[in-house]
This record gives C-alpha cells, sequence and structure tokens, in this order.
C-alpha cells in the first residue's frame, strides 16, 4: 500500500532567498597579501599614520602564525593569496555624502534584502549602516544620533573624524595577538561599523549595521567596535547574507565591545551568509571573534546570536567580566543543515567580584549537519562570589546529523558558583504526528516544534528581528520533512 | 443493522490487514461506521485496539499489507495525516505528545487555522479564536492557565486528557477516533472527560471510542460495541456486550494465545 511518505529526513533542502548578485562595477586590489596590499588599503582609506603602523605591526605578528585546527570543523585549506583582500563599489567622483547620493543600484540591493535605507521606510526605530563588500555604503539616522552625542557610522568615517577614540579602543579587547584570524583581520580589515555612546545616553534606537559580500573570490574582513560610557544603553543588531557562489568566501571579521560602568550593551546577530548547496558546495566560512569587555563595575553585556547561514560558523562571542558585579550573557541558536558545519559557543571569563554569567545555547542539527557547542566558564582567584550557570540543549532531526557538546569549566575561587546543564533530543515522530493529526503541514509543524525549542533564545532579540529569526529558521528547515 | 437506508458511511473498513516490523497486527478488520453512531472497540491488551486507531490516523510507522478503508468517500489510506484531520478525522491520543516551547493556545490556533483554510473558511484572528477556544473550555472544565503552558509539558493525566477533548471540540471532527481516552483518569476526571464527548455526539458525527474497560461505557453509551482480539473483531453487539464484557472478562472470546501480537504492538507504540 502506498502510504504518503512522510520522513522527518526528508525535511532537509531549501532555496536561498538572497543569493542573487549585484551588478556594480567595483575598484578591488590585486589578489594574495603582502605589505604593499596593506599600504595599498590603507591608502585608498586615507588614513592616519597610526593605523598603517598598526596593520603592518598585526600583518607581521600574524606571519608568524599557524592556522589553528583544533575546532571539531571539516575545513578545505585556504590559500591566503589567492583572496582579494579589496573590494568597493566605484565611487563617482567624492563619495556619497548622504544617502541621496548613493548608487541607486546599491540601495536596489539593500531594498532587496529587506533592509530599506530610506530613513522612512519600514525600519524606522532601526539606524542601519550597510557595508557592501569591503566598505560602508551608508548609515541612516546619523543626524539625529548625533544630536545626542552618539557617533554611529562606518569605521573608516570614525578613523578620519574620532581618531582619539578609535586610538584609544582599537583592538584593547581583542588585540591583533590574540588568534590568527583576529591577526588577519586586524592586517587587512576594510571597513565595519563604530559606535560611541557617550556617558547617561540611552541610545533611543537599535543601531544596526547589515553586511552584505557580493564580488567574487574575495574575503570580507570587517571590524565593529562598539563603546558605552559610563550609565550608557545601547542595543545593536547585525544581519548578513551573500550571494551564491561556488567557491567558499572567507568572512573574518573582529568585534570588540567596551562597557565602562553601569553601561549595557545589548548585541544580536542574524546570522544567514550563504551556506553552501545541498551537496555542501559553496558557501561562507564564517571564522569571526567577538569579545566584549566589561571593564566597569555593574556593567553587562548581552549576546544573542541566530546562526542559519555559512558552510562553516566558528566563533565564540564572549565576556571578559572585570568589574564588580558585571554580567556577562550569552543566548545562541545554531542551526546547520545539509553539509553545514558549526563550532560555537562562548568565554566567559569572570575576574571581578560577585560577576555573574548566563549561557543559554540550543543546536540544531539537519541533513548532515554537524553542530558543536563549545564554551568555556572560567573563575579568576579574585572573582570572589561568581556565579555561572549553562544550558546547552542539542536537537537532531533525521539520522545523520550530529550535535557535540564541550564544556570547559575553570574556576580558582572557592566562593564560586558554575552550573552547567545539557541535553540532546531528537525531533519525534510522534511530535510530527500528532502536530499533523490536527491538520498542520509538516512544514509548519517542524517549524513550530524548533521554534519552541528556541524560544529562550529568540525572546531575547529584539521584537522585529525576533519574527525575522522565526521565519529564517522555518525557511533554513524548509524540505527536512518532504 | 438497522433498516435505515443511509447515503454513505462516514467509515468503511474492509479486510484491513497491518503489520509493523514485519509482524502482523491487524488480521482483517471490517468496520462500518455511519454519521450519528456511537461505536465502542474493546478488546484485551495486545489485541490491535490502538493499532487500528493509529492506522486510521495516519501513522506512518505501520503498514498496510491488506484490504482498505473509505472515509467519506475517499481513500482514507491513500491521505497524509494532516488530509485525515482536515477533512475530518481526528485522533485523541492515549499518550498525548509533550511540545516544549510551543503553547498550547499556538498549536490549537495553528490547528483550527489549517482545518478551516482546508474548508475554505476566513482563518481565526487571535481575539475571535480567544473567544472561541473560551467558549469551548468550558466544555471540559480546563483552567485558562494551560493554554500558555508549552503544549501537555507538565500536565497531568487529567489535564492531558481533557487537552485531547477540547482539541475535538475545536475541530469539530466528523470522526472523532478516541484512543483510550479514560486511561490514567480518576473518577472526577473520567466524568468530566465523559461530558465532553457527550457533548460531541450530534447526528453529522461520529465517534469511536478505543478503551478495554466498561468504566467509560457507563457515562458514554455506545450504540455498538465491537471486541478485538488477535487483530479481528470477533463479536459485535449493542451496549450490553460492554457489560457481559465487564462480568466475563475477554477469556471466552479469544481463540489462541495473544502473547506474539502483544509484544509487537508494544514496540509500535
Amino acid at each position: 500500500m502506498a502510504q504518503p511518505a512522510t520522513k522527518l529526513d526528508e525535511l532537509v533542502g531549501r532555496e536561498y532567498p538572497h543569493g542573487f548578485v549585484t551588478e556594480v562595477e567595483t575598484d578591488t586590489v590585486p589578489r594574495g597579501l603582502d605589505e604593499d596590499v596593506i599600504r595599498l588599503i590603507s591608502r585608498k582609506k586615507d588614513e592616519p599614520a597610526f593605523m598603517l603602523e598598526w596593520r603592518l605591526a598585526a600583518f607581521r605578528a600574524w606571519q608568524k602564525m599557524a592556522e589553528p585546527h583544533w575546532a571539531h570543523l571539516r575545513i578545505a585549506p585556504i590559500d591566503y593569496q589567492d583572496i582579494i583582500y579589496y573590494s568597493a563599489p566605484k565611487q563617482r567622483g567624492e563619495g556619497p555624502k548622504s544617502l541621496d547620493e548613493v548608487d541607486p543600484e546599491l540601495l536596489k540591493t539593500y531594498e532587496k534584502l529587506g533592509v530599506p535605507l530610506h530613513e522612512r521606510e519600514r525600519l524606522a526605530g532601526v539606524a542601519v549602516d550597510a557595508v557592501f563588500d569591503s566598505v560602508s555604503v551608508g548609515t541612516t539616522f546619523q543626524a539625529k544620533l548625533a544630536e545626542m552625542g552618539i557617533v554611529f557610522g562606518s569605521f573608516s568615517e570614525a578613523v578620519r573624524k574620532h581618531p582619539e577614540l578609535v586610538r584609544r579602543y582599537l583592538g584593547s579587547v581583542v588585540p591583533y595577538t590574540d588568534n590568527f584570524f583576529a591577526a588577519l583581520n586586524a592586517a587587512v580589515f576594510t571597513d565595519g561599523s563604530f559606535c560611541y555612546i557617550p556617558p547617561g545616553v540611552r541610545c533611543p534606537m537599535e543601531l544596526s549595521t547589515y553586511f552584505r559580500i557580493n564580488a567574487k573570490e574575495t574575503g570580507q574582513f570587517e571590524r565593529t567596535l562598539i563603546i558605552a560610557d559610563e550609565g550608557a544603553y545601547v542595543s545593536y543588531l547585525e544581519g548578513c547574507t551573500a550571494p551564491m557562489r561556488d567557491e567558499n568566501q572567507l568572512h573574518a571579521a573582529v568585534v570588540e565591545l567596551v562597557a565602562h560602568e553601569r553601561a549595557h550593551i545589548k548585541y544580536s546577530t542574524v546570522q544567514n551568509w550563504y551556506p553552501g548547496d545541498r551537496e555542501g558546495k559553496g558557501g561562507i566560512y564564517n571564522f569571526v571573534t567577538k569579545r566584549g569587555d566589561c571593564r566597569g563595575a555593574n556593567s553587562r553585556i548581552s549576546w544573542t546570536q541566530v546562526e542559519t547561514g555559512s558552510a562553516i560558523t566558528w566563533k565564540y562571542p564572549s565576556v571578559l567580566l572585570r568589574g564588580d558585579n558585571a554580567v556577562g550573557e550569552f543566548y545562541s541558536v545554531a542551526l546547520t543543515n545539509n553539509w553545514q558545519q558549526a563550532d560555537t559557543g562562548t568565554k566567559m571569563i569572570h575576574i571581578g567580584r560577585n560577576t555573574r554569567s548566563t549561557i543559554v545555547s540550543k543546536g540544531i542539527s539537519a541533513g548532515h549537519g554537524q553542530n558543536t557547542y563549545r564554551g568555556l566558564s572560567k573563575v579568576l582567584k579574585g572573582a570572589e562570589g561568581a556565579r555561572s550557570h549553562s544550558e546547552c540543549d542539542s536537537l537532531l532531526l533525521g539520522d545523520t546529523s550530529g550535535a557535540h557538546t564541550f564544556p570547559y569549566i575553570e574556576v580558582r575561587n572557592p566562593t564560586a558558583t558554575v552550573e552547567h546543564e545539557a541535553s540532546t533530543s531528537r525531533i519525534g515522530e510522534d511530535q510530527l504526528f500528532y502536530c499533523r493529526q490536527r491538520g498542520i503541514s509538516p512544514e509548519d509543524a517542524v517549524s513550530m516544534i524548533v521554534n519552541g525549542f528556541c524560544k529562550d533564545v529568540l525572546k531575547e532579540l529584539p521584537m522585529e528581528f525576533a519574527v525575522e529569526a522565526q521565519k529564517l529558521l522555518g525557511v533554513s528547515l524548509e524540505g527536512s520533512v518532504g | 443493522m438497522d433498516n435505515v437506508r443511509r447515503p454513505q458511511p462516514l467509515l468503511q473498513v474492509e479486510g484491513l490487514h497491518a503489520s509493523v516490523d514485519g509482524k502482523e497486527i491487524l488480521r482483517g478488520i471490517d468496520l462500518t461506521v455511519n454519521a450519528g453512531e456511537v461505536h465502542a472497540i474493546m478488546g484485551p491488551n495486545g489485541s490491535g485496539k490502538s493499532t487500528l486507531a493509529q492506522v486510521l490516523a495516519g501513522r506512518e510507522s505501520f503498514s498496510v499489507t491488506a484490504g482498505g478503508a473509505r472515509f467519506l468517500g475517499h481513500d482514507l489510506l491513500s491521505l497524509a495525516p494532516e488530509e485525515r484531520a482536515r477533512e475530518g478525522l481526528v485522533l485523541g491520543f492515549q499518550y498525548p505528545v509533550e511540545i516544549p516551547g510551543v503553547s498550547n493556545v499556538y498549536l490549537l490556533k495553528a490547528a483550527v487555522n489549517a482545518v478551516r483554510r482546508h474548508r475554505g473558511l476566513a482563518e481565526l484572528d487571535a481575539m475571535e479564536f480567544l473567544k472561541l477556544i473560551r467558549e469551548k473550555m468550558q466544555l471540559v472544565e480546563m483552567p485558562d492557565e494551560l493554554l500558555y503552558r508549552s503544549v501537555n509539558e507538565g500536565f497531568s493525566g487529567g489535564e492531558k486528557k481533557r487537552n485531547e477533548i477540547l482539541q475535538m471540540a475545536l475541530l469539530e471532527p466528523r470522526l472523532a477516533i478516541l484512543d483510550e481516552t479514560d486511561s490514567g483518569l480518576d473518577i472526577d476526571a473520567l466524568q468530566v472527560v465523559a461530558e465532553g464527548i457527550n457533548a460531541l455526539r450530534g447526528p453529522g458525527r461520529a465517534i469511536v471510542l478505543v478503551t478495554h474497560y466498561q468504566r467509560l461505557l457507563g457515562y458514554v453509551q455506545p450504540d455498538f460495541v465491537h471486541v478485538l482480539a488477535h487483530g479481528r473483531i470477533v463479536k459485535s453487539g449493542g451496549k450490553e456486550l460492554a457489560l457481559e464484557l465487564e462480568r466475563r472478562g475477554y477469556g471466552w472470546l479469544e481463540e489462541a494465545p495473544a502473547a506474539p501480537a502483544r509484544e509487537a504492538e508494544a514496540r509500535a507504540r
């Protein structure tokens, strides 16, 4: 008898909706990396001397480092001399002074991605900095934010207009000696977002950066630096997409957050880089270093990430809890489908007294996806009364996917409390059957079950993005029940 | 069994054979259910009662090896479980499934709207749905709080079964199959559930009650009682048959040792 076959593991396979390419004339530097390329990038960006010196020092440090291989990942060899390190849409003359002068092709691209750069449109409560390949193409609501003393815009602009702030904070959380990819980023980073919130100011809107890789064979190396001065608050979001290409593309970003006394930074990511096709061909290598520094007492940094894209995601948004009573939070959903791999988690380093950290990680693996949680809770000697709690749950769809959990705990203070919980479950055929027997389609049922599983993390996202993320989780699993 | 000519039976099962992992559990079931009727399917553990309910509801872990079933003129077995539910065949689960993080009200609304879409009705918005569900909840005396908890998570046995009946009341099936809805209930919960089932009765709707004990039938009077043993209906009768079973047990109707079938059914769960 021909029962309509609807097996859970058939739900894998989907269309990537952001895979188009924008036709723009580009200004690129020759393939490969040496000191001349770095000088060229620095010159193109019209940087002060301290920046070039910093880049060259980073490059020299990078040359002495070896590519790391400790993650639970299979990575095709990367030829660092075969990457184009700078690609920008060609500017007419001086370059756009305001959003009205931005190339209409670029505006259309962001429109298509659902991120209109017109201030009056849909994202009225969100200021957007749009980064296209190596450069920022425009930032919305800049003038309005400036009235409150808030600096928000591209990194290049910040280097020109606020060199003293950049010089003071750049590399102060993630030094270029930190790791191989951070060093590479420091040497060649081309743009990114910069944000400074002055003392006592509560940023009135969500700040966001939308990263788009467009050009072929280029790497994207952006750097984001956010500083919340004493008692300031900011909520920042980043979104990412890229065209579908058969080659892997490297994205090695660095994000540094600095929270002074009583400041609170909330950083949310919805990462949807091109994940590769159903056979695992192509896709972005997302190798990112993200770290926050709770520098002042009673400060707080929260990372929330929804990672559904990239062929490989390799990142650990971390918090250095230096100030007394500082709070670090990490809420993560990582979904791997088809041949995607993720090795992600966090590091919470308790340095100050009574510091607290919370880690909630939800990993979903479908198809041949491999999902690894790797996290460190470390309590140093002086962290009297520190508390850390982590919870890692994995959900498996089908029987060819994998979930792995590597919790590391190091405690050097006897008054600390560190807890870790982990669970692994499978979307049951019986959960699915139950929903379907109530008239709900298998696709909707899986999306509902997965969203339920991720609820504790999704509720941490700002409203508009929570809705986006929920849809994204549904789309990312499309085809994993047939 | 009665002389009135009916236009078309709701459900017509003929010579249905089904197996799981190569073990045959249903060995030729014939059953006709008309609108307005309540049928009780009884039988000892391992006789295939739950398998029959699940096969009719579309559970894919069973394979039908012979025979067939028609529901409202459709070839039932060619429909996916969600299509069966939308057409009006809904199963009340013996073991309602927990879905962490999904609120009960969310699932219920998604279900109601999926069924409404299929029937060409406008979807209900949040306010309309709340009004509907408040009305139906009174039927099963369900506290509001259970709407906002995760589906079946941390529900007591009685709450789970009431929730199943609530789903029936919301989805308004043509044929409700209630699989051991009475199991694990104390006497108060049993009465509430029974009242809920009675409220579902109507001329356009049929109910199939799968049960081990006569207990529930004291509250919900069936029109027909069938006894299943070793995957076949070995006896059918009126409600008085249930009382006879209560007195005499199932032994006198069983012809062969039930062990193999029981094992297989236990695995199928």
